[in-house]
């Protein structure tokens, strides 16, 4: 590499013409989408899920080990206050008697409503879609527990150690799924969840980027009919489902 | 003559007093375990380290910068005791100064004080 200078040159050469814009806005050849480690997220890319609850077994709860372990979220044996990112809810037809099970969690919306609410600005939507709370400045208020018409906040009501380095928790604020934000942020281009839920053999959780349409996600989501959440509310969420 | 004496008496015994009062009082521990350069210089470390923190914590959690230079991890990685692994403890590196500055500590009720290869169960 350094025996050849026109190496570096060519280079710095393809870069450069990379960047040449037609027009503001519009590149010639996109730059790639993954994001230099010191730059700042965009709203270039926006996270999702898919679930496809035809996948999804009835009984496994893998997705919420996992998210526990990876996010350290510790049981103290007292689920009413317990904390939970992510829950499996079990769904029958009354009618037909089909019973089927998905996990739930936040569901990012595009216009979440625990944004709108929280008098800090501490419930916050990142650019890449991702909801998050700032917990330097949430006071604990729970108005956005309230807000979130999934139920995908919880309060932290004790005292914690031991936490993760790449997850700060501690007792006063509240948080909720962060889409493993830690982990988008490294690369690995994955979640918890949907790695355990493969790893299984399930599948049934696809994590991705719905604005790139050659994403795994986008691709899905063009095959399998799906539908978010409480869609009459439009919040837009960034979690869709198959099967529901 | 005798004022001179009386008065040398007197530095004496002041300076004795000082010296007797420097040897009672708390010093903070400021254990440099891992030497070499930090992010800033020693200076501006001492005087600054909570301003670079703060913005550094924004850019992390809202923007999702997460590049080393300030990162808190990294501060916790280089300067965690080697004996207890921790920035806190009696002689833990954060701990010590800022029990001796009386300014208290609110980073580690969430985060975890404790260096990522001891967090992660492993031997630095």
């Amino acid at each position: 590499m350094s025996g050849n200078p026109r190496r570096g040159f060519l280079g710095t050469a393809a870069a450069a013409l990379a960047g040449v814009a037609l027009a503001p806005g519009i590149r010639l050849i996109e730059l790639a989408a993954a994001r230099a480690p010191g730059e700042a997220v965009t709203a270039k890319v926006r996270w999702g899920l898919l679930i496809d609850t035809a996948r999804c077994a009835t009984g496994c709860s893998e997705c919420v080990s996992a998210c526990n372990r990876e996010n350290g979220l510790k049981d103290a044996g007292r689920p009413r206050t317990d904390a939970q990112w992510i829950r499996k809810i079990d769904l029958s037809d009354p009618k037909s008697a089909r019973q089927h099970s998905a996990p739930v969690m936040c569901q990012h919306c595009a216009h979440p409503p625990c944004v709108d609410v929280c008098p800090t600005g501490a419930s916050f939507k990142r650019a890449d879609g991702i909801v998050l709370v700032d917990r330097h400045t949430c006071i604990g208020c729970r108005y956005c527990v309230m807000a979130c018409p999934y139920k995908a906040r919880s309060f932290v009501h004790e005292n914690l150690t031991e936490q993760k380095p790449d997850v700060p928790r501690g007792k006063g604020s509240v948080e909720g799924c962060t889409l493993c934000v830690h982990k988008i942020d490294r690369g690995d281009g994955t979640t918890a969840c949907a790695e355990a839920c493969t790893a299984a053999g399930h599948g049934a959780i696809t994590f991705g980027d719905l604005n790139d349409p050659q994403s795994a996600i986008a691709k899905r989501l063009r095959e399998l009919p799906s539908r978010a959440l409480r869609a009459d509310l439009r919040l837009d969420p960034g979690v869709r489902y198959a099967g529901v | 003559m005798k004022v001179f004496a009386a008065l040398l008496a007197l530095a004496a015994v002041l300076a004795a007093g000082l010296a007797f009062a420097a040897g009672r009082t708390a010093k903070p521990v400021v254990l440099i375990e891992r030497p070499g350069q930090c992010v800033e210089a020693t200076e501006v470390m001492r005087r600054d380290h909570m301003k670079l923190l703060l913005h550094q914590r924004d850019r992390t959690v809202r923007d999702g910068i997460r590049t080393k230079p300030q990162s808190l991890a990294g501060c916790v990685d280089c300067h965690a005791s080697r004996k207890t692994g921790s920035v806190l403890g009696e002689q833990g590196f954060c701990q010590s100064c800022h029990a001796y500055a009386g300014v208290r500590l609110d980073c580690w009720e969430c985060h975890t004080p404790k260096a990522r290869a001891q967090a992660a169960g492993a031997k630095p």
